[in-house]
């Protein structure tokens, strides 16, 4: 009975939404939403073991530091890929990821030599991984702390981590289905065909309604191969962050740098004289304003690319952490009352989440767009200045 | 702050960089200029073909209207030319009357002449006739009256008074 009725439901939703394709990605995704809650949790399973409480510590205590534990390994990096592990038995499910250094020469081995915390040994150095960073030390594997941070020294970590390795799956996914796109145009007589066809609207979305509004019919093609990847990959990202065994990726502040760095190059590599002439000595008002202005503007230009920087890292990292946190909260009311109402509250974040995934692409793309049109906008100058 | 820094892994964002950028090299080439190349032309295509049909509606409308003004001429024509007709015809049977009537006058003082001329031949002819048989019959007449004296004499005295009389 309740399987005809979810399967109803999802016709209805399907049906309601089946012409704009834009929503049917969000219902397709919302579909998916169980195997996703699911998974959020491989972790905090054995708390349920009573066996886990262990006679000198209190047990809820012990499943807080669990699920800190969880949620700081499912919204950080890593240098080994762990699906799940099982606290009991000790058994851990995963595989080990490549381990890239630059110390004085390159040293490359497999991430599973920092298994259990072991001391690893390349080309007669030592290193150890502390809470996911390596630090450079001797066989013993001994660190030498200052208020809690190792003072030893780190080498340059050119590490294939989690993330590295989920950024380049999806670069490959995102190759492979554009290309396919791309191909199928000649192919079928200039009508999209395939998997890659749902992107088309999608594709043209970005065109219309980002790039031409805010870039201008003049300036916008220059643009437009930034603004489609930028696009694509945070949504892809964010959405592979929501995933089973996902990675947060892009709730991490070195990927978003990297992404709002390039925003900031382009624009600035691409700036017309006006650009520079509004931000160095800003026409139409008296000298002693042109001299406050300036240094305020160039700030300005810097501040820009980091709000794009903080904003997709924040709300990305902030979601995974409010939903493992509700995840986790489930296990530490564990009553019928508590439990089901935070699965709830989870559930509605989780959709949230998916909504949010969409919109921060979008508003990444949007405001590049918008820093992009400021870069190439010619202002004419018998109007007047504002 | 301090945990951000502390949280910002320069590996990570090394590749990220790297593999972005070359995956907005990858994709320029492979995917985003080809599809909006293709999508581009499909809407040329498409706009071409609409504005093409209202060029055309435009034509045929024109063609229409053309063809109505033609129309509206050859009927304005037809008229005249009918009318033109209508004028000459009358004006040809007027013109047949009057003829036909000069001609009728004429034959007929034709006629008349001949009549006249011939009448008068007929009088002439007529009266020479005439003149012969009373000739014929004065000679016979004379033969019969001369044979006395007397009756000569009556005689000459009757025509002498005869042509008094004339």
């Amino acid at each position: 009975m309740h399987q005809i009725s979810e399967i109803k439901f999802r016709q209805v939703i399907v049906m309601v939404f089946s012409k704009k394709s834009f929503l049917y990605s969000l219902v397709a995704l919302i579909a998916f939403l169980p195997s996703v809650l699911m998974a959020n949790s491989p972790e905090p399973t054995p708390a349920h073991g009573e066996a886990v409480a262990q006679e000198n510590q209190d047990p809820k205590a012990e499943i807080k530091e669990q699920i800190e534990e969880v949620k700081n390994h499912h919204v950080l990096d890593a240098h080994s890929f762990h699906f799940f592990g099982d606290k009991e038995t000790g058994k851990e499910y995963g595989f080990p990821l490549p381990i890239i250094l630059w110390d004085n020469g390159l040293h490359v081995f497999s991430s599973s030599k920092f298994d259990e915390g072991k001391v690893a040994e390349d080309g007669g150095n030592y290193y150890v991984l502390h809470h996911e960073r390596i630090y450079k030390t001797d066989a013993t594997g001994a660190l030498t702390e200052h208020e809690g941070h190792p003072t030893n020294a780190k080498p340059l970590d050119f590490s294939i981590t989690k993330g590295v390795l989920s950024m380049l799956v999806i670069a490959l996914l995102m190759f492979l289905l554009f290309r396919s796109l791309g191909n199928s145009y000649s192919k079928n007589g200039g009508v999209a065909a395939g998997a890659g066809r749902f992107f088309e609207p999608i594709v043209l979305f970005v065109r219309d309604e980002i790039a031409i509004p805010n870039i201008g019919e003049k300036h916008y093609k220059r643009y437009m191969s930034h603004l489609l990847t930028v696009f694509f990959f945070i949504w892809f990202l964010n959405v592979v962050g929501m995933m089973p065994f996902g990675v947060n990726v892009t709730g991490n502040i070195a990927v978003t740098f990297g992404l709002a760095i390039v925003t900031f190059i382009i624009t600035t590599l691409t700036a017309k004289k006006d650009y520079w002439m509004h931000m160095l000595w800003m026409p139409g008002v008296p000298l002693p304003m042109k001299i406050i202005l300036a240094p305020i503007e160039l700030i300005g230009a810097i501040i820009k690319p980091f709000s794009l920087m903080i904003r997709l890292y924040a709300n990305m990292f902030a979601g995974h952490l409010v939903i493992m946190s509700l995840i986790g909260m489930m296990f530490v009311f564990k009553s019928w009352i508590g439990s089901p109402l935070t699965f709830a509250l989870s559930f509605i974040i989780s959709l949230i989440e998916i909504l949010v995934t969409l919109l921060q692409a979008y508003i990444f793309t949007m405001l590049t767009a918008l820093y992009f049109g400021a870069a190439v906008e010619e202002h004419h100058h018998e109007e007047g200045h504002h | 702050m301090e945990k951000l820094i502390n949280d910002f892994s320069f590996g990570l964002f090394f590749w990220q960089t790297l593999i972005f950028l070359l995956l907005i090299f990858l994709l320029r080439k492979f995917a985003w200029k080809p599809i909006l190349t293709a999508v581009n032309e499909r809407e040329e295509g498409i706009k071409n073909a609409l504005l093409s049909a209202e060029n055309a509606k435009k034509e045929m409308q024109s063609l229409n209207s053309h063809n109505e003004k033609l129309l509206a001429e050859a009927r304005v024509e037809r008229d005249a030319i009918l009318k033109e007709a209508r004028e000459i015809k009358d004006k040809i049977i007027s013109e047949a009357k009057d003829d036909a009537q000069v001609q009728a006058g004429k034959l007929i003082e034709q006629a008349k002449a001949a009549i006249n001329s011939e009448k008068n031949a007929a009088m002439t002819e007529l009266k020479n006739q005439v003149s012969n048989l009373s000739i014929e019959i004065a000679e016979k007449v004379l033969r019969e009256e001369l044979s006395n004296k007397e009756s000569q004499t009556k005689l000459v005295e009757k025509m002498l008074g005869d042509v008094k009389l004339n």
